[in-house]
């Protein structure tokens, strides 16, 4: 037997997040992951910690992401030049989702923009931060705005619907806030920049710690009943469940963000002035149809299609890829994205995708596979 | 009485009157995790020694399962697919995955007993 896990990278001397001994402790599996070690599962499993986080709530370590902080009187405008979202209307303690586009359209990485008022906090991917914030820090000439790294921060994601019981009991505030909101917490006496936004399509948060108190408030989280710690593996068949794109495979500096369904995140003033990198490719695509399209693809039988195999038409001719796939624990079945030219990309085509040598038939279907459960207030 | 042999793929292979049941280890499930789907040989067809047989995935990872030894598949485990678990619960009983009847037991002498597996998996988990 030998296994192929595609999500498994190679490093050269991992680094840790400031929860790596409680992670070893609980006895999770670890394994390299953008230059980092982190827990693909815990004992529990991947299957039950996917269902315990749909079912009560589950601890996510995040603290591999990159956190920063844009400041400075010109840091809206510095940042609008390089996304396509709308900022300047991003009002004080909301929190936007967001893309850095190329000179080509493509997506240099997606990431999570929350307007703190005096500052911009910025959450990006773990194997982009470094390129991510070069690439920001180099395009702030001739705007007032400094890009600071947090570098003493970790960060943790609660998610699931007991997530809110729990918060509740250690700050109020938090039963209060909104999806896609965020605002100042205490957390066990450390002071946290908690989100109420995730990666599960659970109502759930997302919580900025200083890193010396990431460990006794993760222990804290943790000895609540309804709380697992969940690793890597669930992480990703949630997202997946939730329709949410992976970086470096669902998207990446070939896909537009047209192209990955994401022109909801193209804000009106910015479709019609552009001013980001890419403005000219994604306004013709935004006005002519993009050439191919990302689509939820539901095979028909009960085998796992994954990343990289090939779809093809019903004539058999290979039309496009699929960039995620897998099997859905709550879905109970198999799930899978991916490319398809425009004309095959609505609902209700047929296609078949080729697994070990063999077309399997496959439906495009919309997207989440699960129904999103975000506490919108 | 079944002589059990391994292979570095992490099969076993248990073998009585010429026929071996072929699964995968209690230590292959564990690396493997909650198994998903299982796809088993159709009866009939040939299989050479350490080519592909079988199909097991997990919710992240597919893997396949190879033949130990060569011979004809006499015996599908058909419940297995309709209950993938089996694998992760009774991985060296109730969750074979076929039967294969050897032509060439000799093939059996390049397999690890017991307790040659077990130090293979000590020297590398």
């Amino acid at each position: 037997m030998t296994a192929h896990n595609p999500a498994a990278d190679s490093a050269d001397s991992p680094l840790v997040t400031p929860l790596h001994a409680l992670h070893v402790e609980l006895g999770a599996r670890m394994v390299p992951f953008a230059g980092y070690d982190m827990p693909v599962q815990y004992p529990l499993g991947v299957l039950k910690e996917h269902l315990h986080t749909r079912a009560k709530a589950g601890l996510f370590d995040v603290s591999h992401m990159g956190q920063a902080r844009l400041v400075g009187p010109d840091r809206i405008a510095a940042l609008e030049a390089l996304c396509p979202g709308e900022l300047v209307k991003l009002k004080e303690g909301r929190q936007r989702y967001t893309v850095l586009t190329n000179d080509a359209g493509g997506i240099l990485d997606d990431l999570m923009i929350t307007n703190r008022g005096d500052d911009l906090f910025l959450v990006v991917n773990a194997a982009c931060k470094d390129a991510d914030l070069a690439h920001i820090e180099a395009h702030l000439a001739g705007f007032d705005a400094r890009l600071e790294r947090l570098e003493d921060r970790a960060l943790v994601a609660l998610q699931g619907p007991a997530a809110v019981g729990v918060m509740a009991g250690l700050d109020a505030r938090a039963a209060d806030m909104v999806f896609m909101s965020g605002m100042g917490l205490t957390l066990d006496g450390a002071d946290c920049f908690v989100t109420r936004s995730g990666y599960t399509g659970e109502d759930g948060y997302e919580i900025s710690v200083p890193a010396d108190r990431a460990d006794a408030l993760a222990r804290r989280l943790l000895a609540e009943e309804a709380v697992e710690a969940i690793g890597l593996g669930a992480r990703d068949s949630l997202r997946l469940e939730a329709g949410l794109c992976l970086y470096g495979s669902d998207i990446d500096t070939t896909t537009t963000p047209v192209e990955a369904g994401l022109t909801w995140i193209i804000g009106k003033r910015r479709r019609e002035d552009g001013g980001f990198p890419g403005a000219a490719v994604i306004q013709k695509q935004l006005a002519e149809g993009a050439p191919r399209l990302r689509v939820g693809l539901k095979p028909e039988g009960r085998a796992p299609v994954r990343a990289h195999a090939e779809i093809q038409d019903l004539d058999g001719k290979a039309v496009g890829e699929v960039t995620s796939g897998g099997f859905g624990p709550s879905l109970e079945g198999p799930m899978a994205m991916g490319y398809v030219p425009a004309a095959l990309a609505n609902e209700g085509t047929k296609v078949n995708v080729m697994v070990r040598g063999k077309a399997l038939p496959a439906v495009i279907v919309s997207m989440p596979f699960q129904p999103h459960s975000y506490h919108r207030g | 009485m079944s002589t059990i042999y391994f292979t570095e793929d992490h099969e076993w292979i248990a073998v009585e009157d010429g026929v071996g049941t072929v699964g995968i280890t209690s230590f292959a499930q564990s690396q493997l995790g909650d198994v998903v789907f299982v796809e088993v040989p159709e009866v009939g067809i040939t299989l050479d020694k350490g080519g592909e047989a079988a199909v097991v995935e997990s919710v992240k990872a597919a893997s396949e399962v190879y033949s130990p030894v060569s011979g004809d598949v006499v015996e599908s485990n058909e419940s297995l697919p309709d209950a993938p678990g089996t694998v992760n619960e009774d991985p060296q009983g109730e969750g074979w995955f076929f039967k294969v009847k050897l032509t060439d037991p000799s093939e059996l002498d390049d397999l690890m007993d017991l307790v040659a597996y077990d130090a293979f998996v000590a020297e590398h988990s």
